[in-house]
């Protein structure tokens, strides 16, 4: 285990940028997990690291070293890819011994068995090896292009949306399964997701990417409470925070151009009368352990959270009072 | 059993095995008369109504393998009583056995040069398709046209300044020089039959194995390679029938040594009359390497023809 660091990273194909001057320090035994949309250049951001692209510009570091002019079998990372890439033509046992025969590894056999059967056991695939890695399930390839990674020691694991495709609660099991190794190995993770609970649940520090750029890194807290922009506070939290003109509640900072409400931020009192703004029910989303609210404020719609059991209904009246919320200006940028 | 409706009902598959069949029939009939005509003996080859049922004969093979001299009935009686099958079938023409004929060597000169260009074909085209799909090569589109264009003219055409240059560089009638030539011919189909089925292959495999820990050249043979050998099959079936089957350019540069089967069976006519079931036993054996070859690799030749249709 290593620590890794990207250094004015830079990397274009053609005219689009992939990713644009990106500094990330990836502390020894850290989870750090990348948030972004499709195209922010997370994926990109694993392949230069991984070697398997050539940055225009800028250093990455591994453990210290430079590792510009290596090749990724020198750099001594793994990877899984989202698309899983098991080897077709190999049984299951055969892909997850693969690494561990490579020339510079040459792990004795015996030793390759246990780690097979280890992992495997880990990754509930034990009854699975012998079978050919086309003859799986999406969410058994899933896995096995997991553990193909796990079964070595490397100074990293790079990990493209490894969950992606499991279903819920298989995901639920390996991201508890992950932490406990993560834990367990002290192996420091760059991780790749969509999914804000996995980032929540794992990270120890997040960065979120915005067209190429890192925008933010922090602990999953800072960035869910004091994000630096509009754009990284919609990243997390689910709903998504309400992004509504300053003036639509009193009380605005000077040069406050955005009121961002999480759902968390808006106190409801049902009925027309009491403290705050005018509002009204447009529809009521059950969803079991929460209850969505979808409301409108003016010409504003916005969605908030209320109690499960709630009585209101479409047309309802209520009155809105932000508490504690963020204040971004013209730029977009956070008003401490 | 669940059907689909998109399966074939039971009449449509009756009717496409009928039609099937009956093309089956029509294809191999020539191939079944030549191999019956191998067993014939000489009068019964040439006998008119042709005959479908015949007493099954050696003398076909017999004569294909050996030279016979004609001796007198007096020169018969004197020798030792025959000693083998085919002495015997010889001596009951009025002849003996004096020597093996060309046939032998004619034919292992196909194998050396017909496998020898394939696997050359294919070694090289292999790594020429690779490259062409997995690296930027500047002017990829117009080096590969060229590729192709060598494949447009009938080889034949350059039949003279081939052989002129051959008489000096010291190539003719020498198995290299046959091997070459046939690569030459065969390389074109080899490169653009095989970049199109590594085109197939997703270069993530690939680079899975490199971070695994292995290097380019690794990744090649141990990821790419196995998954690209449905294709290999199926080009090295193509590039062996040309080899195995090209006739002009084996009777132009070939005579003593390096001479290849298709030049030497239609010889045999001439050797002692019109021997037609020793022409029909050579084609017989000229066919077998190669029918053995395509039967062994079948599975893959029937998936490299679907190869990118049925590909998830």
């Amino acid at each position: 285990m290593a620590d890794v660091s990207l250094d004015g990273v830079t990397k274009r194909f053609g005219k689009d940028i992939g990713v644009s001057d990106v500094r990330l320090d990836i502390p020894d035994g850290s989870f750090v997990v990348l948030l972004g949309p499709t195209g922010a250049g997370k994926t990109t951001t694993l392949r230069l690291i991984a070697g398997l692209e050539r940055p225009d510009a800028g250093d990455i570091r591994i453990d210290g070293r430079s590792v510009i002019g290596e090749t990724p079998a020198q750099r001594d990372v793994a990877m899984v890819f989202q698309q899983y890439s098991l080897y077709p033509h190999l049984s299951v046992r055969e892909n997850l011994s693969f690494p561990l025969r490579s020339p510079i590894l040459r792990t004795p056999e015996a030793e390759i068995a246990r780690k097979v059967a280890e992992v495997a056991e880990v990754l509930h695939i034990s009854h699975k090896l012998d079978n050919k890695s086309t003859a799986l399930s999406g969410g058994e390839m899933q896995r096995v292009s997991i553990g193909r990674a796990l079964v070595r020691d490397p100074a990293i694991y790079l990990m493209d949306e490894p969950l992606s495709s499991l279903d819920a609660k298989l995901r639920g099991d390996l991201r508890v399964e992950l932490k406990r190794i993560h834990a367990d190995l002290g192996a420091t993770l760059l991780y790749v997701t969509h999914d804000q609970v996995e980032a929540m649940t794992m990270a120890s520090h997040v960065g979120v990417l915005d067209s190429g750029r890192l925008v933010q890194v922090g602990t999953p807290r800072e960035i869910y409470e004091t994000p630096l922009n509009t754009y990284v506070a919609s990243r997390l939290g689910l709903p998504r925070i309400n992004l509504l003109p300053a003036d639509l509640f009193p009380g605005a900072p000077t040069g406050a151009r955005t009121i961002g409400l999480r759902p968390e931020h808006m106190i409801q009192t049902p009925g027309p009368d009491g403290d705050g703004q005018d509002a009204s029910v447009t529809r009521v989303e059950h969803l079991g352990d929460q209850t969505r609210l979808h409301l409108v404020c003016g010409r504003h719609d916005m969605i908030t959270l209320t109690d499960p059991h709630t009585n209101l209904v479409r047309g309802d009246a209520v009155r809105l009072q932000p508490r504690a919320p963020l204040y971004f200006d013209d730029r977009g940028m956070r008003i401490p | 059993m669940s059907t689909s409706v998109t399966d074939p009902s039971s009449s449509q598959k009756w009717i496409a095995g009928t039609l099937v069949i009956a093309y089956a029939l029509i294809t191999i009939a020539p191939l079944i008369w030549i191999f019956m005509t191998g067993f014939k003996t000489p009068p019964d080859s040439i006998s008119y109504p042709p005959k479908v049922v015949f007493e099954p004969s050696l003398e076909g093979y017999v004569n294909l393998f050996t030279t016979r001299t004609r001796l007198s009935e007096a020169e018969l009686q004197a020798l030792p009583a025959p000693d083998n099958f085919a002495d015997e079938i010889v001596r009951n023409r009025g002849m003996v056995i004096v020597g093996p004929s060309r046939f032998g060597e004619r034919f292992l000169n196909s194998v050396i040069i017909g496998f020898g260009s394939t696997f050359l074909s294919i070694f090289l085209g292999t790594l020429a398709a690779y490259a062409f799909s997995r690296f930027k090569i500047p002017f990829t589109d117009d080096l590969m046209f060229f590729i192709l264009s060598t494949r447009m003219m009938p080889p034949i055409a350059v039949a003279i300044p081939i052989f002129l240059m051959y008489r000096e560089l010291g190539l003719s009638d020498t198995h290299l020089g046959m091997i070459l030539l046939y690569t030459a011919v065969n390389i074109s189909l080899a490169v653009w039959l095989l970049k199109g089925f590594i085109d197939e292959i997703p270069r993530e495999y690939e680079e899975a194995a490199l971070i695994d820990g292995y290097t380019r050249f690794q990744a090649f043979y141990k990821v790419v390679l196995p998954q690209a050998a449905t294709g290999i099959a199926s080009t090295a079936i193509f590039c062996l029938i040309f080899a195995w089957n090209e006739y002009a350019f084996a009777v132009l540069l070939t005579s003593g040594t390096a001479q290849t089967a298709p030049p030497f069976i239609p010889t045999i006519i001439g050797i002692g009359g019109l021997d037609w079931p020793a022409v029909a036993a050579g084609a017989t054996v000229f066919l077998l390497p190669v029918m053995i070859f395509t039967i062994m690799l079948r599975k893959h030749l029937l998936r490299g023809i679907t190869f990118g249709a049925v590909r998830k």
